[in-house]
């Protein structure tokens, strides 16, 4: 074999290897759909392995029957008080964490980190207790306020990254030409943190859209979508749904995440890479 | 700037780590007081009924072996999949696009994905059925097929959280120094002795993150499992969730609740412990 | 212990838009000493990283003895690299940076250990080989890296910029030491520098580069004395060569530099050479320390020279010599280079001596030297 054969070989390894990965990634994905989609005698037709006829029935049954909207709608709202409290905690402590030495900053800043490890969604379960009492079981704003303490430590960390990574003499210099510190931050250093922050936000939108241990447990009128799914789906806590309904449901959870990732690809590799170390 | 500033870093730092630390602490305090505590008297009756209850030894036994099986299996397909990309050829945004696709999954989505894919009549069954590999299709779901819902498990929960692996063990190897690299290559070091030497010593840091942020959120594995196996497979974030909405039980839950946060704990402190990078260590 | 030909070596980088090198012809014989010499970003790196099989040239081939290497890969080419940035490993110790290269190549651990402890010490870091780098200065890692290059004994030893970074002290030494290394051991070296006197003073050869480009490849006193165009004149030296515009012109004792307020007659050797610049502007070029002032100091082994007349403006002290800045005619300044201290009063009228077998005249338009 010389060198020429063996190079070509090569590639054509690697190139099946990266397409096998590609399509472990996205082939359940795309069959998902597709059932999400299928008549039910197709799906149920041994002989056809891909669907041929389609109908959008479940989809609409499961929106609108099912109140799947009502869940969009409530994941939505949960996900932006979310990042609106996380973000008025957090970026404070960000900043002071990036831009201030102080003493014991070290010990909070590990046990921000540690307590991001926290499972601070099975926490949910003695909080329960608390919610009832204050009235806050099966509300909106108390599934947002677990959201809040399960993303706090992730807000701080990523924003102090960003305020770090803002250089020093730029902010100087506006404390030279009068700005006060305040003054400073709101013209230089937020604007300069913008997309930084934006990524941030992603982050927690996902990580709320996403969540279900806690959004199960703290509702049961007013739930969010993937808590309307599980209670629908799951065969332990309630009569299993017909297949095809499942397949439908996965279509609407995916959607927005996809989209999501696809106009956040840019920073992804790097963002994450730096908020989960 | 570095600024010295008597209170003003803890004034801005102060809300935030107030409400973490009433999020975590104030449950802590109200599981330990509903777990060991009935009608105000301190008392461990609620232990005895809890730890006698062959469901939470299984919940206990299953969380631990998915987490045994997934983890690693994790890691190392995702080491893999970051040095297969980590260098110049066609395609490469869009694969790494594909790869963090699952990143944004929920995992009941990804619970439902592949019911799609495993189902009696799903895509894998019809597949091999049709290309006849076999002859009548393998269950995945059911009490009877415990182990194949195991299976899927695994399968759902390596395809929707690898990405998160990847991408920082990815993240790891992109801020290795090229010249590293080289300087070995230079000094006669082949493939795998560049990788055995150099590479995966200086992705250690990453590795020793991914693995601590992937066992603990396995100790919390819920949703995949309710979908795919039901109680089928007792885990213990499920039989919490089970004893509080369907048995109204808030002590077992919380003693559920405190046995996944004792297990996060020490796991996190052993790891802290055993996998340090000393060449980080000494600097400052 | 192997003979380097590089032929047409070219590396083009973004779609040709840079040509980091181009075209380079060079051959650098068994068992030399050469010096790569040139001005920042001209290509230096670039040329050392093909050498080792680091970067893929964009054409050209590169020879090692009669093997055609251009494709092999770095380990199979049996050389020894100082990386410019170290690439010193950061979680190995001191200790295990240098004893890498003779781990691959399987030497037996007690020689390993011989070897290691030599090359720290003739560096002068043996008290740190149990130490990570994070815990060194930037000198005490770029002496690592220069001691894991010289722990194996490679076939060709590249080294890039090996001592820009440690005290005026330590480099002499260091200097010296490298330089007693090759010679004991023979290896085809490529050094790459910044430092003059370096490259005077260790290289067999320097080969000056600029824009991609090789201008001079010679002897030390050679590209010294026998420039062969105004960039490397005045790349090498310093203070740097002095360059006035001035033209020829035939007069009755013979050909003649004129310019403003100064007028040499040549030798009538130089006639040939100079026979078509008769009435053209030419550059003409004197280093500072081939010229001295009358009465003041004398240059030994002149055997020709000729004066002109000057005013001195500005005297720079060195301590052990005496930079005097001149004005000659209108606008002229030139700068003259005397051993020791030389009390001259700014003002005052000098007469300039000039060694005429060390002058240099170069062509307007090419650049290139005619003497
Ligand atoms: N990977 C690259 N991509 C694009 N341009 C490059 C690359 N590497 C080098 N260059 C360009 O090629 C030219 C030569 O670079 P090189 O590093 O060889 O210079 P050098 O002579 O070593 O300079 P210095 O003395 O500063 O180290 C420079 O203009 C540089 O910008
Ligand atoms: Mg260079």
């Amino acid at each position: 074999m010389n060198e020429e054969t063996k190079f070509i070989l090569k590639k054509l390894v690697f190139y099946a290897f990266i397409f096998t990965v590609v399509a472990w990634i996205v082939i359940p994905i795309i069959i998902s759909t597709l059932y999400g989609f299928a008549l039910p005698k197709d799906y149920y037709d041994p002989k056809k392995i891909l669907p041929t006829s389609f109908t959008i029935k479940y989809v609409k049954t499961l929106l609108i029957t099912l109140g799947a909207l009502d869940g969009i709608k409530n994941s939505i709202i949960v996900a932006l008080i979310t990042i609106a409290i996380s973000f008025a905690l957090g970026i404070p402590a960000g900043y002071a964490v990036a831009k201030f030495i102080f003493p014991g900053k070290d010990t909070i800043k590990l046990s921000i980190v540690a307590l991001r490890m926290f499972p601070i969604p099975v926490m949910a379960i003695p909080l329960v207790i608390l919610y009832i009492r204050l009235h806050l079981i099966d509300t909106l704003l108390g599934v947002a306020l677990a959201h809040t303490a399960m993303s706090l430590p992730f807000v701080v960390l990523i924003t102090s990254s960003i305020f770090a990574g803002v250089s020093k003499e730029l902010e100087e210099a506006a404390m030279v030409f009068g700005l006060t510190r305040l003054g400073s931050f709101f013209k230089i250093t937020l604007p300069l943190a913008l997309p930084g922050l934006a990524a941030a936000a992603m982050f927690t939108f996902v990580m709320s859209w996403n969540e279900v241990f806690v959004a199960s447990i703290l509702t049961l009128a007013h739930r969010t979508l993937p808590a309307q799914i599980l209670s629908i789906m799951a065969g332990a806590s309630g009569g299993a749904a017909p297949d095809y309904y499942k397949f439908a449901a996965a279509f609407i959870m995916i959607l927005p995440a996809i989209t999501f990732i696809f106009f956040a690809r840019k920073y992804l590799v790097t963002m994450w890479g730096i908020t989960l170390k | 700037m570095k600024v010295k500033s008597s209170y003003i870093p803890y004034f801005l730092i102060l809300p935030a780590f107030a409400y973490l630390l009433f999020f975590v602490g104030y449950p802590l305090v109200q599981a330990l007081y509903t777990a060991f505590t009935q009608n105000g008297h301190f008392s461990l009756a609620t232990v005895r009924k809890t730890f006698t209850d062959p469901y939470f030894w299984d919940a206990l036994k299953y969380t631990i072996s998915l987490a045994g099986v997934i983890v690693p299996t994790q890691v190392a397909l995702a080491i893999i999949l970051a040095l297969g990309v980590n260098r110049v050829f066609k395609g490469k945004d869009f694969t790494i696009y594909a790869l963090t696709i699952p990143l944004t999954i929920s995992d009941v989505a990804a619970g439902l994905i592949w019911y799609s894919m495993l189902s009696p009549s799903g895509f894998l069954n019809k597949l091999l059925l049709n290309i006849g590999l076999i002859n009548n299709p393998i269950y995945f779901f059911g009490y009877q097929y415990r182990h194949m819902e195991f299976l899927a498990i695994v399968l759902a929960e390596l395809w929707r959280a690898t990405s998160i692996v990847f991408v920082i063990i990815l993240a790891g190897l992109q801020m290795i120094s090229h010249e590293y690299l080289e300087a070995a290559e230079v000094f006669g070091a082949d493939y795998w002795t560049r990788l055995r030497k150099i590479v995966i010593p200086l992705l250690k840091p990453s590795i020793q993150s991914a693995l601590i942020i992937r066992t603990l959120f396995a100790m919390q594995i819920f949703g995949i499992v309710w979908i795919l196996a039901g109680r089928d497979i007792p885990i213990l974030a499920g039989e919490g969730f089970y004893r509080l909405t369907e048995l109204k039980e808030y002590d077992v839950a919380s003693i559920y609740a405190l046995v996944i946060a004792g297990l996060s704990i020490i796991l996190g402190a052993l790891y802290i412990k055993f996998m340090k990078a000393e060449y980080l260590e000494v600097r400052g | 212990m192997v003979e380097v030909r590089l032929e047409n070596l070219k590396k083009y980088f973004g779609n040709g838009k840079v040509k980091a090198v181009d075209g380079i012809d060079l051959t650098i014989k068994d068992g030399e000493f050469l010096v790569l010499l040139g001005p920042s970003g001209c290509g230096k790196t670039t040329t050392l990283r093909m050498i080792a099989g680091l970067e893929s040239p964009t054409g050209g081939k590169i020879w090692f003895g009669d093997k055609d290497v251009t494709y092999f890969s770095p380990k199979d080419r049996n050389i020894s690299m100082v990386f410019q940035s170290y690439a010193v490993w950061p979680h190995m110790t001191v200790y295990d940076n240098i004893a890498f290269p003779l781990k691959i190549k399987k030497h037996p651990r007690d020689e390993i250990d011989k070897k290691v402890k030599w090359a720290a010490g003739m560096l002068q870091i043996g008290n740190l080989l149990d130490r990570y780098p994070a815990q060194l200065s930037g000198g005490q890692r770029q002496r690592v890296a220069v001691a894991r290059a010289i722990v194996v004994e490679p076939a060709v030893l590249l080294m890039d910029e090996p001592l820009s970074n440690l005290d005026a002290k330590l480099r002499v030494a260091m200097r010296a030491e490298i330089k007693k290394l090759q010679t004991k051991l023979k290896v085809t070296t490529i050094y790459v520098t910044h430092d003059q006197v370096e490259a005077m003073t260790m290289g067999d050869r320097i080969a000056v580069m600029n824009k991609g480009k090789l201008l001079q490849v010679g002897p030390p006193t050679e590209v010294y004395l026998k420039p062969n165009s105004i960039f490397v004149g005045t790349f090498i030296g310093a203070p740097e060569m002095n360059l006035l515009e001035v033209s020829i012109k035939e007069k009755e004792n013979g050909l003649v530099l004129e310019g403003t307020g100064l007028e040499i007659t040549l030798p009538e050797e130089f006639r040939e050479l100079l026979e078509r610049y008769i009435n053209k502007s030419v550059i003409f070029g004197i280093r500072p320390e081939h010229m001295t002032i009358e009465g003041v100091s004398t240059l030994e082994h002149v055997k020709r020279a000729r004066e002109i007349e000057g005013t001195v403006d500005f005297i720079e002290a060195l301590g052990t010599d005496t930079i005097v800045h001149a004005r000659v005619g209108e606008g002229n300044l030139i700068k003259i280079k005397l051993p020791g201290h030389i009390p001259l009063e700014i003002g005052s009228k000098v007469k300039i001596v000039v060694d005429l077998d060390n002058i240099h005249i170069f062509d307007k338009t090419t650049e290139n030297a005619v003497i």
